[in-house]
């Protein structure tokens, strides 16, 4: 405890020394452009991204036995719980969590698994978009 | 302009210096904390023990911890650390998959610090499923009663009866069972 705090306090010296350094390496915004940028590669006739439609393939069963809500709650502002262990899941809306959505290989990371685990197969970019587009909108 | 340089130098002296000294206390501090026990790691079984001394892997702490607590490399045998390092996209019916560099990592630092003294020949996936558990688990210690609570849900939720079950501590001292 008593060490972990002189590293952090030494990291904080050498951080604040060379420069500012963001908190996280991109916004929610650049993650967004990110995945459209992806869906207008994968997609010719790609237009726009589409909070209600995210809302219904966020809480709806495609196949398996869980739907993202399953774990994440139908509120995703709301703390969440995994399905089969129990463990707390803390909120997946950035209105709730400012982590959220602002680390690009972590976000890329989950969507992976949890698409495999929910669709069996992996998420498009129009899918994705359209999650972000619905999170985004869910207010504390 | 020289003053003001020779009054940065000495500042920064003064600061590492301060740094130093403090880094040095905590140090002893976990020394001393942890020096008894640190000795009986060495001639004991580490199984179920505290983490003692050991160098805790960042990457395993952080990408194992999601789902459910980072169960400690002590609890199983090297080779069932392999066997489930080397299935995490069908790791118990989730997708857990890593990137090869991450798993590589975690592989090592599992396999170097499993579990000492294995007895038996086998290498299971599950921690829960060794009859080391199930004995450690018996109804005279667990009755069937406490299992279902829904607080427990699973034998795999060390975390619900040991409190300290994430820093891969099982004492007898720290179990709380829920009501
Ligand atoms: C079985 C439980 C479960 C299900 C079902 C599930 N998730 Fe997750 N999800 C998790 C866990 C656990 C994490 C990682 C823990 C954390 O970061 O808090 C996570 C993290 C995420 C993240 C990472 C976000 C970030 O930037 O931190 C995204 C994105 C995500 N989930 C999207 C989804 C989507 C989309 C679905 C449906 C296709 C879904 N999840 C279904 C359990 C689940
Ligand atoms: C995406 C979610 C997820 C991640 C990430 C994850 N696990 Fe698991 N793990 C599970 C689930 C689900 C179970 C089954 C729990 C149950 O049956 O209650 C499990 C069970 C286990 C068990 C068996 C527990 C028992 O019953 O004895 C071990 C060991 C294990 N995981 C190790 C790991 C290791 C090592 C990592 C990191 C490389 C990891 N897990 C990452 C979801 C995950
Ligand atoms: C329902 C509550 C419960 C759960 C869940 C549980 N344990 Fe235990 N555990 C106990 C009890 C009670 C004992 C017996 C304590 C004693 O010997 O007095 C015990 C004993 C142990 C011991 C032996 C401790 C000693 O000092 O001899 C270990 C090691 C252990 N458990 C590990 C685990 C692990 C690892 C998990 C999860 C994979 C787990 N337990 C899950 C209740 C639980």
């Amino acid at each position: 405890m008593l060490r972990k705090f002189h590293l952090a306090t030494l990291a904080i010296l050498a951080v604040g020394g060379l420069s500012a350094l963001p908190a996280w390496s991109q916004t929610v915004n650049e993650t967004m452009a990110a995945i459209k940028s992806d869906a207008k590669q994968d997609n010719p006739s790609f237009t726009e991204f589409s909070a209600a439609r995210g809302e219904s393939f966020f809480k709806t069963k495609h196949g398996s036995e869980w739907s993202c809500s399953t774990c994440h709650t139908d509120n995703p502002a709301a703390l969440g719980k995994h399905a089969k262990t129990s463990k707390d899941i803390q909120p997946l809306a950035p209105a709730a969590n400012a982590e959220r959505f602002t680390d690009e290989a972590k976000v890329a990371k989950w969507f992976k698994r949890n698409c495999k685990d929910v669709l069996d197969r992996v998420c498009t970019p129009q899918e994705k978009g359209d999650v972000l587009a619905y999170l985004v909108t869910v207010r504390k | 302009m020289f003053k003001y340089q020779k009054f940065l130098q000495r500042g920064l002296v003064v600061g590492l210096l301060a740094v130093g000294v403090a880094m040095s206390a905590a140090q002893a501090d976990d020394d001393e904390e942890y020096g008894e026990r640190q000795s009986s790691k060495m001639i004991g079984e580490n199984r179920g023990r505290d983490m003692y001394g050991v160098q805790m892997n960042a990457k395993f702490k952080a990408e194992c911890s999601n789902c459910h607590i980072a169960y400690t490399p002590n609890l199983l045998p090297a080779e069932s650390w392999r066997k489930i390092m080397s299935g995490l996209d069908k790791h118990f019916g989730s997708d857990a998959s890593l990137t090869d560099a991450e798993n590589k990592e975690i592989t090592a630092f599992l396999v170097s610090n499993a579990s000492n003294r294995w007895k038996a020949p086998t290498s299971p996936l599950r921690i829960t499923e060794t009859s080391w558990f199930k004995q450690k688990h018996n109804s005279r210690e667990v009755s069937p009663a406490v299992w279902k609570n829904p607080k427990v849900k699973s034998p795999s939720n060390c975390g619900a009866c040991h409190t300290r079950a994430d820093k891969g501590d099982f004492n007898e001292d720290d179990i709380r069972m829920p009501r």
